[in-house]
Protein backbone atom coordinates (compact mmCIF):
# COMPACT_ATOMS: atom_id res chain seq x y z
CA UNK A 1 0.00 0.00 0.00
CA UNK A 2 1.50 3.56 -1.12
CA UNK A 3 1.85 5.68 1.83
CA UNK A 4 4.28 8.83 -0.20
CA UNK A 5 3.45 9.70 -3.78
CA UNK A 6 5.93 11.96 -5.67
CA UNK A 7 4.73 13.21 -9.06
CA UNK A 8 5.87 14.78 -11.70
CA UNK A 9 7.93 17.21 -9.19
CA UNK A 10 9.84 20.24 -10.34
CA UNK A 11 11.95 22.29 -8.73
CA UNK A 12 13.80 25.44 -10.08
CA UNK A 13 16.24 27.83 -7.96
CA UNK A 14 17.22 31.25 -9.06
CA UNK A 15 20.60 32.36 -9.07
CA UNK A 16 21.30 35.41 -10.46
CA UNK A 17 19.46 36.14 -13.91
CA UNK A 18 20.53 32.37 -14.29
CA UNK A 19 17.59 29.43 -13.98
CA UNK A 20 18.52 26.01 -12.00
CA UNK A 21 16.22 23.03 -12.92
CA UNK A 22 17.35 21.35 -9.31
CA UNK A 23 14.53 18.75 -9.79
CA UNK A 24 13.56 17.09 -12.75
CA UNK A 25 10.22 14.82 -13.24
CA UNK A 26 10.76 13.37 -10.01
CA UNK A 27 8.41 10.51 -9.86
CA UNK A 28 8.75 8.26 -6.81
CA UNK A 29 6.61 5.96 -4.53
CA UNK A 30 7.31 4.70 -1.09
CA UNK A 31 5.04 1.76 0.57
CA UNK A 32 3.90 1.83 4.44
CA UNK A 33 6.69 0.60 6.90
CA UNK A 34 9.81 0.82 3.76
CA UNK A 35 13.22 1.95 3.82
CA UNK A 36 14.22 3.87 1.06
CA UNK A 37 17.30 5.04 0.88
CA UNK A 38 18.69 7.98 -1.61
CA UNK A 39 22.38 8.42 -2.62
CA UNK A 40 23.59 10.53 -5.35
CA UNK A 41 26.28 13.35 -5.33
CA UNK A 42 26.29 16.28 -3.98
CA UNK A 43 24.62 18.98 -5.70
CA UNK A 44 21.90 16.46 -6.95
CA UNK A 45 18.78 17.50 -5.05
CA UNK A 46 18.42 14.87 -2.78
CA UNK A 47 18.24 17.55 0.47
CA UNK A 48 16.04 19.48 -1.17
CA UNK A 49 13.31 16.31 -2.56
CA UNK A 50 14.05 15.60 1.50
CA UNK A 51 12.49 19.27 2.25
CA UNK A 52 9.85 19.35 0.16
CA UNK A 53 8.61 16.12 0.94
CA UNK A 54 9.20 17.43 4.83
CA UNK A 55 7.26 20.44 3.77
CA UNK A 56 9.81 22.76 4.80
CA UNK A 57 9.79 24.15 0.99
CA UNK A 58 6.58 24.02 -0.82
CA UNK A 59 7.94 26.21 -3.82
CA UNK A 60 7.72 23.45 -6.36
CA UNK A 61 5.42 22.53 -9.16
CA UNK A 62 3.94 18.86 -9.11
CA UNK A 63 2.74 16.96 -5.99
CA UNK A 64 3.46 15.00 -3.06
CA UNK A 65 1.06 13.13 -1.54
CA UNK A 66 0.97 11.70 1.96
CA UNK A 67 -1.28 9.20 2.95
CA UNK A 68 -3.71 10.63 0.52
CA UNK A 69 -3.26 14.17 1.50
CA UNK A 70 -1.82 16.90 -0.48
CA UNK A 71 1.92 18.07 1.54
CA UNK A 72 1.12 21.58 2.03
CA UNK A 73 3.59 22.31 4.82
CA UNK A 74 5.60 20.84 7.59
CA UNK A 75 4.05 18.82 10.30
CA UNK A 76 3.97 16.29 12.60
CA UNK A 77 3.28 13.79 10.52
CA UNK A 78 6.62 13.79 8.23
CA UNK A 79 9.39 13.28 11.03
CA UNK A 80 12.58 15.27 9.73
CA UNK A 81 15.72 14.51 11.30
CA UNK A 82 18.75 16.81 10.26
CA UNK A 83 21.85 16.88 9.78
CA UNK A 84 23.27 18.37 12.96
CA UNK A 85 20.84 17.00 15.75
CA UNK A 86 19.46 20.39 16.52
CA UNK A 87 18.63 20.10 19.90
CA UNK A 88 17.33 22.85 22.34
CA UNK A 89 20.68 23.56 24.34
CA UNK A 90 18.48 25.04 27.19
CA UNK A 91 16.42 21.66 27.82
CA UNK A 92 17.35 17.97 29.59
CA UNK A 93 17.23 15.09 27.01
CA UNK A 94 13.59 13.86 28.45
CA UNK A 95 11.96 17.98 27.72
CA UNK A 96 13.45 17.67 24.50
CA UNK A 97 11.74 14.98 23.70
CA UNK A 98 8.93 16.29 24.89
CA UNK A 99 9.67 19.99 23.49
CA UNK A 100 5.98 21.52 23.48
CA UNK A 101 4.02 18.22 25.28
CA UNK A 102 4.31 18.85 28.60
CA UNK A 103 5.58 16.18 30.69
CA UNK A 104 3.34 16.43 33.50
CA UNK A 105 0.62 14.85 31.03
CA UNK A 106 1.34 10.76 32.42
CA UNK A 107 0.84 9.76 28.79
CA UNK A 108 3.80 11.87 26.73
CA UNK A 109 5.80 11.28 30.13
CA UNK A 110 5.32 7.55 29.65
CA UNK A 111 6.01 7.35 25.84
CA UNK A 112 8.86 9.68 26.40
CA UNK A 113 10.41 6.86 28.92
CA UNK A 114 10.21 4.55 26.56
CA UNK A 115 11.54 6.18 23.43
CA UNK A 116 14.44 7.21 26.10
CA UNK A 117 15.10 2.92 26.53
CA UNK A 118 14.28 2.90 22.80
CA UNK A 119 17.21 5.04 21.89
CA UNK A 120 19.34 3.71 24.76
CA UNK A 121 19.55 6.61 26.71
CA UNK A 122 18.59 5.37 30.32
CA UNK A 123 20.43 7.55 32.82
CA UNK A 124 20.43 10.48 30.42
CA UNK A 125 17.53 12.08 30.87
CA UNK A 126 18.30 14.55 33.05
CA UNK A 127 21.48 15.55 31.03
CA UNK A 128 21.44 18.90 28.71
CA UNK A 129 22.90 18.79 25.19
CA UNK A 130 26.43 19.85 25.89
CA UNK A 131 26.70 16.64 28.00
CA UNK A 132 26.18 14.08 25.16
CA UNK A 133 27.97 13.03 22.50
CA UNK A 134 27.28 13.94 18.73
CA UNK A 135 25.93 9.51 18.57
CA UNK A 136 23.58 10.37 21.57
CA UNK A 137 21.93 13.81 20.54
CA UNK A 138 21.59 12.63 17.19
CA UNK A 139 19.33 9.80 19.32
CA UNK A 140 17.42 11.95 20.83
CA UNK A 141 16.61 13.81 18.21
CA UNK A 142 14.78 10.69 16.38
CA UNK A 143 13.57 10.11 20.18
CA UNK A 144 12.07 13.58 19.96
CA UNK A 145 10.63 12.59 16.35
CA UNK A 146 9.09 9.51 16.91
CA UNK A 147 6.94 10.96 19.67
CA UNK A 148 4.96 12.52 17.43
CA UNK A 149 4.26 8.97 15.63
CA UNK A 150 4.72 10.11 12.14
CA UNK A 151 3.66 8.11 9.51
CA UNK A 152 7.12 8.64 7.94
CA UNK A 153 10.34 9.76 9.33
CA UNK A 154 13.11 11.62 6.91
CA UNK A 155 16.26 11.61 7.68
CA UNK A 156 18.73 14.25 5.44
CA UNK A 157 21.99 12.27 6.54
CA UNK A 158 22.14 12.08 10.08
CA UNK A 159 25.12 9.94 10.44
CA UNK A 160 27.09 12.30 8.15
CA UNK A 161 28.83 13.85 10.98
CA UNK A 162 29.49 10.85 13.16
CA UNK A 163 32.84 8.59 12.74
CA UNK A 164 33.12 5.31 11.28
CA UNK A 165 32.27 3.05 14.81
CA UNK A 166 29.75 5.58 16.09
CA UNK A 167 27.83 5.37 12.63
CA UNK A 168 27.62 1.83 12.29
CA UNK A 169 26.41 1.44 15.66
CA UNK A 170 23.91 3.63 14.87
CA UNK A 171 22.84 2.66 11.32
CA UNK A 172 22.18 -0.66 13.70
CA UNK A 173 20.56 1.14 16.13
CA UNK A 174 18.32 2.72 13.63
CA UNK A 175 17.19 -0.81 11.73
CA UNK A 176 16.00 -2.11 15.19
CA UNK A 177 13.78 1.42 16.16
CA UNK A 178 12.45 0.68 12.62
CA UNK A 179 12.07 -2.82 13.56
CA UNK A 180 9.97 -1.60 16.70
CA UNK A 181 7.82 0.99 15.86
CA UNK A 182 7.74 0.12 11.96
CA UNK A 183 8.00 3.79 10.54
CA UNK A 184 8.15 4.41 7.22
CA UNK A 185 11.80 5.79 6.35
CA UNK A 186 13.63 8.16 3.38
CA UNK A 187 17.14 8.17 4.32
CA UNK A 188 19.13 10.30 2.26
CA UNK A 189 22.99 9.68 2.32
CA UNK A 190 26.26 10.46 0.46
CA UNK A 191 27.46 6.46 1.54
CA UNK A 192 27.42 3.84 -0.73
CA UNK A 193 27.33 1.14 2.05
CA UNK A 194 24.82 2.95 4.33
CA UNK A 195 22.87 3.11 1.49
CA UNK A 196 22.77 -1.18 0.93
CA UNK A 197 22.43 -1.47 4.55
CA UNK A 198 19.95 0.16 5.21
CA UNK A 199 17.53 -0.10 2.50
CA UNK A 200 14.74 -1.68 1.18
CA UNK A 201 15.54 -0.06 -2.17
CA UNK A 202 18.17 2.66 -3.31
CA UNK A 203 17.40 5.31 -5.26
CA UNK A 204 20.28 6.73 -7.09
CA UNK A 205 20.10 10.22 -7.99
CA UNK A 206 22.34 12.38 -10.88
CA UNK A 207 22.90 15.90 -10.47
CA UNK A 208 21.97 18.70 -13.33
CA UNK A 209 18.95 18.64 -13.46
CA UNK A 210 18.33 15.98 -10.23
CA UNK A 211 16.41 13.25 -11.90
CA UNK A 212 15.70 9.68 -10.29
CA UNK A 213 18.71 7.80 -12.06
CA UNK A 214 17.87 4.63 -10.95
CA UNK A 215 16.15 2.25 -8.12
CA UNK A 216 17.33 -0.80 -6.93
CA UNK A 217 15.16 -3.00 -4.71
CA UNK A 218 18.04 -4.97 -2.26
CA UNK A 219 16.62 -7.99 -1.58
CA UNK A 220 18.70 -8.78 1.41
CA UNK A 221 17.33 -10.25 4.47
CA UNK A 222 18.53 -8.45 7.96
CA UNK A 223 20.57 -8.08 9.72
CA UNK A 224 23.05 -7.38 6.93
CA UNK A 225 26.65 -8.17 6.64
CA UNK A 226 28.68 -5.70 4.82
CA UNK A 227 31.54 -8.12 4.06
CA UNK A 228 29.47 -11.03 2.30
CA UNK A 229 29.40 -11.97 -1.27
CA UNK A 230 25.72 -10.79 -2.23
CA UNK A 231 26.39 -7.34 -0.24
CA UNK A 232 29.52 -6.85 -2.46
CA UNK A 233 27.62 -7.72 -5.39
CA UNK A 234 24.84 -4.94 -4.58
CA UNK A 235 27.89 -2.49 -3.92
CA UNK A 236 29.21 -3.21 -7.87
CA UNK A 237 25.43 -2.49 -8.91
CA UNK A 238 25.24 0.51 -7.13
CA UNK A 239 28.87 1.69 -8.86
CA UNK A 240 28.18 1.34 -11.87
CA UNK A 241 25.35 3.17 -11.86
CA UNK A 242 27.30 6.12 -10.55
CA UNK A 243 29.94 5.32 -13.27
CA UNK A 244 27.52 6.17 -15.88
CA UNK A 245 26.41 9.09 -14.17
CA UNK A 246 30.36 10.12 -14.31
CA UNK A 247 30.34 9.56 -17.52
CA UNK A 248 27.90 11.88 -18.68
CA UNK A 249 28.64 14.53 -16.67
CA UNK A 250 32.34 14.09 -18.67
CA UNK A 251 30.45 14.58 -21.82
CA UNK A 252 28.32 17.21 -20.37
CA UNK A 253 30.97 19.54 -19.19
CA UNK A 254 33.39 18.32 -22.34
CA UNK A 255 30.20 20.01 -24.15
CA UNK A 256 29.36 17.43 -26.42
CA UNK B 1 40.63 -11.20 52.66
CA UNK B 2 39.62 -9.85 49.26
CA UNK B 3 36.89 -7.91 51.11
CA UNK B 4 38.86 -6.30 53.37
CA UNK B 5 41.02 -5.04 50.55
CA UNK B 6 38.14 -3.54 49.00
CA UNK B 7 36.83 -2.13 52.03
CA UNK B 8 40.25 -0.20 52.65
CA UNK B 9 40.05 0.17 48.72
CA UNK B 10 36.79 2.10 49.29
CA UNK B 11 38.50 4.16 52.29
CA UNK B 12 41.44 5.35 50.41
CA UNK B 13 39.16 6.45 47.58
CA UNK B 14 36.97 8.28 50.09
CA UNK B 15 40.27 9.94 51.69
CA UNK B 16 41.21 10.92 48.59
CA UNK B 17 37.65 12.27 47.53
CA UNK B 18 38.01 14.68 50.87
CA UNK B 19 41.37 15.49 49.73
CA UNK B 20 40.62 16.52 46.44
CA UNK B 21 37.54 18.66 47.91
CA UNK B 22 39.84 20.44 50.09
CA UNK B 23 42.01 20.93 47.67
CA UNK B 24 39.43 22.69 45.92
CA UNK B 25 38.10 24.65 48.12
CA UNK B 26 42.01 25.47 48.93
CA UNK B 27 42.03 26.45 45.46
CA UNK B 28 38.85 28.63 45.73
CA UNK B 29 39.95 30.83 48.68
CA UNK B 30 43.44 31.50 47.37
CA UNK B 31 41.55 32.60 44.07
CA UNK B 32 39.22 35.09 46.35
CA UNK B 33 42.78 36.27 48.28
CA UNK B 34 44.81 36.86 45.47
CA UNK B 35 41.23 39.60 44.62
CA UNK B 36 42.62 41.14 48.21
CA UNK B 37 46.02 41.45 47.69
CA UNK B 38 45.96 44.86 46.14
CA UNK B 39 43.41 46.44 47.94
CA UNK B 40 44.84 45.54 51.08
CA UNK B 41 48.47 47.20 49.87
CA UNK B 42 46.86 50.46 48.93
CA UNK B 43 45.12 50.81 52.09
CA UNK B 44 48.14 49.89 54.48
CA UNK B 45 49.75 52.64 52.11
CA UNK B 46 46.93 54.76 52.38
CA UNK B 47 46.62 54.53 56.09
CA UNK B 48 50.53 55.02 56.77
CA UNK B 49 51.02 58.22 55.29
CA UNK B 50 47.96 59.72 56.79
CA UNK B 51 49.10 58.72 60.29
CA UNK B 52 52.37 60.27 59.14
CA UNK B 53 50.55 63.54 58.45
CA UNK B 54 52.01 63.10 54.41
CA UNK B 55 48.12 64.32 53.11
CA UNK B 56 45.84 66.73 54.27
CA UNK B 57 43.06 64.85 56.41
CA UNK B 58 40.45 67.23 54.70
CA UNK B 59 40.97 66.33 51.28
CA UNK B 60 42.22 62.20 52.25
CA UNK B 61 40.91 61.15 55.76
CA UNK B 62 42.90 58.04 56.19
CA UNK B 63 40.71 54.83 56.15
CA UNK B 64 39.92 54.32 60.16
CA UNK B 65 38.33 57.88 60.16
CA UNK B 66 36.47 56.95 57.03
CA UNK B 67 35.45 53.83 59.32
CA UNK B 68 34.51 55.84 62.27
CA UNK B 69 32.62 58.06 60.37
CA UNK B 70 30.52 55.04 59.05
CA UNK B 71 29.96 53.68 62.33
CA UNK B 72 28.96 57.19 63.55
CA UNK B 73 26.74 57.55 61.10
CA UNK B 74 24.71 54.54 61.38
CA UNK B 75 24.29 54.95 65.24
CA UNK B 76 22.88 58.50 64.85
CA UNK B 77 20.71 56.42 62.91
CA UNK B 78 19.82 58.29 59.45
CA UNK B 79 22.63 56.24 57.57
CA UNK B 80 20.21 53.65 56.93
CA UNK B 81 17.54 55.89 56.66
CA UNK B 82 19.22 57.43 53.62
CA UNK B 83 20.12 54.45 52.16
CA UNK B 84 16.63 52.85 52.47
CA UNK B 85 15.18 55.75 50.66
CA UNK B 86 17.82 55.25 47.90
CA UNK B 87 17.42 51.50 47.27
CA UNK B 88 13.66 52.52 46.78
CA UNK B 89 14.08 55.06 44.61
CA UNK B 90 16.42 53.12 42.20
CA UNK B 91 14.36 50.03 42.42
CA UNK B 92 11.70 51.70 41.51
CA UNK B 93 12.91 53.28 38.18
CA UNK B 94 14.43 50.23 37.32
CA UNK B 95 11.58 48.07 37.77
CA UNK B 96 9.94 50.91 35.66
CA UNK B 97 12.38 51.43 32.71
CA UNK B 98 13.16 48.17 32.80
CA UNK B 99 9.88 46.18 32.86
CA UNK B 100 9.07 48.52 29.40
CA UNK B 101 12.56 47.83 28.30
CA UNK B 102 12.04 44.51 28.27
CA UNK B 103 8.19 44.73 27.03
CA UNK B 104 8.79 46.86 23.94
CA UNK B 105 12.44 44.68 23.16
CA UNK B 106 10.23 41.64 22.99
CA UNK B 107 7.45 43.44 20.54
CA UNK B 108 9.72 45.24 18.13
CA UNK B 109 11.91 41.61 18.29
CA UNK B 110 9.39 39.64 17.05
CA UNK B 111 7.72 41.91 14.75
CA UNK B 112 9.07 43.83 11.79
CA UNK B 113 6.75 45.74 11.08
CA UNK B 114 7.04 47.22 14.64
CA UNK B 115 10.42 47.68 14.54
CA UNK B 116 10.15 49.98 11.38
CA UNK B 117 7.61 52.51 12.46
CA UNK B 118 9.34 51.99 16.64
CA UNK B 119 13.28 51.49 16.77
CA UNK B 120 13.91 54.50 15.07
CA UNK B 121 12.10 56.73 17.76
CA UNK B 122 13.50 55.01 20.12
CA UNK B 123 17.31 55.05 18.89
CA UNK B 124 16.80 58.74 18.78
CA UNK B 125 15.52 59.13 22.31
CA UNK B 126 18.85 56.63 23.65
CA UNK B 127 21.64 59.49 22.05
CA UNK B 128 20.24 62.20 24.76
CA UNK B 129 22.08 62.14 27.52
CA UNK B 130 20.09 61.80 30.65
CA UNK B 131 22.10 64.68 32.19
CA UNK B 132 20.90 66.61 29.72
CA UNK B 133 17.33 66.47 30.63
CA UNK B 134 17.43 67.25 34.33
CA UNK B 135 16.66 70.14 33.22
CA UNK B 136 13.76 69.08 31.47
CA UNK B 137 12.76 66.68 34.28
CA UNK B 138 12.56 69.39 37.05
CA UNK B 139 10.64 71.40 34.87
CA UNK B 140 7.89 68.98 34.21
CA UNK B 141 7.94 67.35 37.60
CA UNK B 142 9.42 69.38 40.33
CA UNK B 143 12.55 68.16 42.95
CA UNK B 144 10.62 65.75 43.83
CA UNK B 145 9.99 61.90 43.83
CA UNK B 146 8.19 61.39 40.17
CA UNK B 147 11.04 63.08 38.39
CA UNK B 148 14.01 61.35 39.64
CA UNK B 149 12.13 57.75 39.35
CA UNK B 150 11.60 58.88 35.85
CA UNK B 151 15.38 59.76 35.38
CA UNK B 152 16.77 56.27 36.30
CA UNK B 153 14.02 54.52 34.30
CA UNK B 154 14.82 56.59 31.29
CA UNK B 155 18.68 55.34 32.13
CA UNK B 156 17.60 51.67 32.90
CA UNK B 157 14.91 51.24 29.62
CA UNK B 158 17.64 51.05 27.10
CA UNK B 159 20.15 48.60 28.21
CA UNK B 160 17.31 46.07 28.77
CA UNK B 161 15.60 46.86 24.91
CA UNK B 162 18.32 47.06 23.19
CA UNK B 163 19.86 43.76 24.32
CA UNK B 164 16.33 41.84 24.52
CA UNK B 165 16.16 43.00 20.41
CA UNK B 166 19.35 41.73 19.81
CA UNK B 167 18.76 38.62 21.29
CA UNK B 168 15.18 37.62 19.67
CA UNK B 169 17.08 38.61 16.75
CA UNK B 170 19.89 36.21 16.89
CA UNK B 171 17.63 33.05 17.55
CA UNK B 172 18.90 30.32 15.94
CA UNK B 173 17.25 29.60 12.63
CA UNK B 174 17.68 26.18 11.97
CA UNK B 175 15.97 25.44 14.99
CA UNK B 176 13.15 27.87 13.57
CA UNK B 177 12.87 24.93 11.47
CA UNK B 178 12.55 22.40 14.17
CA UNK B 179 9.70 24.28 15.61
CA UNK B 180 8.07 24.29 12.27
CA UNK B 181 8.36 20.67 12.15
CA UNK B 182 7.12 19.50 15.75
CA UNK B 183 4.18 21.68 14.88
CA UNK B 184 4.87 24.72 17.63
CA UNK B 185 2.05 27.59 17.52
CA UNK B 186 3.00 30.89 17.64
CA UNK B 187 2.49 30.81 21.65
CA UNK B 188 5.14 28.15 21.94
CA UNK B 189 7.27 29.75 19.92
CA UNK B 190 7.81 32.26 21.38
CA UNK B 191 7.98 30.89 24.99
CA UNK B 192 10.26 27.35 24.52
CA UNK B 193 12.37 28.89 21.45
CA UNK B 194 12.68 32.65 21.72
CA UNK B 195 12.66 33.57 24.51
CA UNK B 196 14.92 31.01 26.21
CA UNK B 197 17.07 31.38 23.04
CA UNK B 198 17.36 35.20 24.29
CA UNK B 199 17.77 34.37 27.87
CA UNK B 200 21.78 34.96 27.59
CA UNK B 201 21.16 38.52 26.16
CA UNK B 202 18.21 39.34 28.10
CA UNK B 203 19.85 39.04 31.29
CA UNK B 204 23.30 40.70 30.02
CA UNK B 205 20.50 43.70 29.55
CA UNK B 206 19.16 43.56 32.94
CA UNK B 207 23.11 43.63 34.43
CA UNK B 208 23.61 46.80 32.34
CA UNK B 209 20.62 48.25 33.49
CA UNK B 210 20.98 47.90 37.07
CA UNK B 211 24.60 49.67 36.50
CA UNK B 212 22.94 52.55 34.67
CA UNK B 213 20.15 52.95 37.31
CA UNK B 214 22.52 53.02 40.20
CA UNK B 215 24.60 55.72 37.61
CA UNK B 216 21.06 57.57 37.40
CA UNK B 217 20.48 57.29 41.27
CA UNK B 218 23.10 59.30 41.34
CA UNK B 219 22.43 62.14 39.08
CA UNK B 220 19.18 62.42 40.17
CA UNK B 221 20.00 62.97 43.98
CA UNK B 222 22.85 64.95 43.22
CA UNK B 223 20.83 67.38 41.27
CA UNK B 224 18.79 68.24 44.58
CA UNK B 225 17.00 66.09 47.37
CA UNK B 226 16.85 66.37 51.05
CA UNK B 227 17.08 62.57 51.60
CA UNK B 228 19.21 59.83 50.25
CA UNK B 229 22.80 58.84 50.37
CA UNK B 230 23.51 61.49 47.56
CA UNK B 231 22.09 63.83 49.27
CA UNK B 232 24.41 62.92 52.50
CA UNK B 233 27.12 63.49 49.97
CA UNK B 234 26.35 66.76 48.66
CA UNK B 235 25.69 68.34 52.04
CA UNK B 236 29.22 66.61 53.46
CA UNK B 237 30.67 68.38 50.54
CA UNK B 238 29.36 71.57 51.52
CA UNK B 239 30.75 71.24 54.98
CA UNK B 240 34.22 70.16 53.81
CA UNK B 241 33.19 66.89 55.74
CA UNK B 242 35.24 64.61 53.00
CA UNK B 243 34.30 61.43 55.39
CA UNK B 244 31.38 61.50 55.03
CA UNK B 245 31.67 61.86 51.30
CA UNK B 246 33.93 58.76 51.13
CA UNK B 247 31.31 57.08 53.14
CA UNK B 248 28.73 57.47 50.40
CA UNK B 249 30.84 56.80 47.84
CA UNK B 250 31.60 53.68 49.33
CA UNK B 251 27.63 52.61 49.79
CA UNK B 252 27.52 53.16 46.35
CA UNK B 253 30.62 51.07 45.19
CA UNK B 254 29.48 48.32 47.46
CA UNK B 255 25.53 48.34 46.59
CA UNK B 256 25.96 48.33 42.91
CA UNK B 257 28.67 45.35 43.01
CA UNK B 258 26.34 43.57 45.79
CA UNK B 259 23.54 44.01 42.93
CA UNK B 260 25.67 42.95 39.97
CA UNK B 261 27.04 39.70 41.98
CA UNK B 262 23.07 38.82 42.62
CA UNK B 263 21.96 39.17 38.78
CA UNK B 264 25.65 36.89 38.09
CA UNK B 265 24.21 34.49 40.59
CA UNK B 266 20.97 33.96 38.73
CA UNK B 267 22.67 34.04 35.55
CA UNK B 268 24.74 31.34 36.08
CA UNK B 269 22.14 28.98 37.46
CA UNK B 270 19.43 30.27 34.93
CA UNK B 271 22.67 29.33 31.93
CA UNK B 272 23.82 26.37 33.22
CA UNK B 273 22.70 24.55 29.74
CA UNK B 274 25.68 26.89 28.26
CA UNK B 275 28.56 25.70 26.35
CA UNK B 276 30.89 28.63 25.82
CA UNK B 277 34.14 29.18 26.46
CA UNK B 278 34.86 29.95 30.26
CA UNK B 279 38.31 31.48 29.85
Amino acid sequence: MTLLEIKQLNKFFQKGKEQIHVLKEIELQVKRGEFITVIGPSGCGKSTLLKAIGGLDTEYSGEIKLDGERVTGASIKQGVIFQEPRLFPWLTVERNIAANLPLTDIEVKENVEKLIKLVRLDGFERAYPKELSGGMAQRVSIARALLRKPKILLLDEPFGALDAFTRSHMQQALLDIWKEERTSMVFVTHDIDEAIYLGNKVIIMSARPGTIQKIISIDLPFPRKKSTKSFQEYRQLVLKEFEKVEELELIDSAGI
Amino acid sequence: MSNQTAISLEKVKSTKKKLVKSNRDLGKLKVILKGFILPIFMLTIWELTGALGLISATLLPRPSVIFTTFIDLILTGNLLQHFQISLLRALGGFLLGGTLGLLVGVAVGLKKNVEQTVDPTIQMFRTIPTLAVIPLFILWFGFGEVSKILLIAKGAFFPLYVNTFLGIRSVDSKLFEVGKVLEFNRWKQITHLILPSALPNILLGLRLSLGVAWLALVAAELMGSSEGVGYLIMDARQFSQTAIVFVGIIIFAVFGKVSDSLVKVFERRLLKWQDNFKG
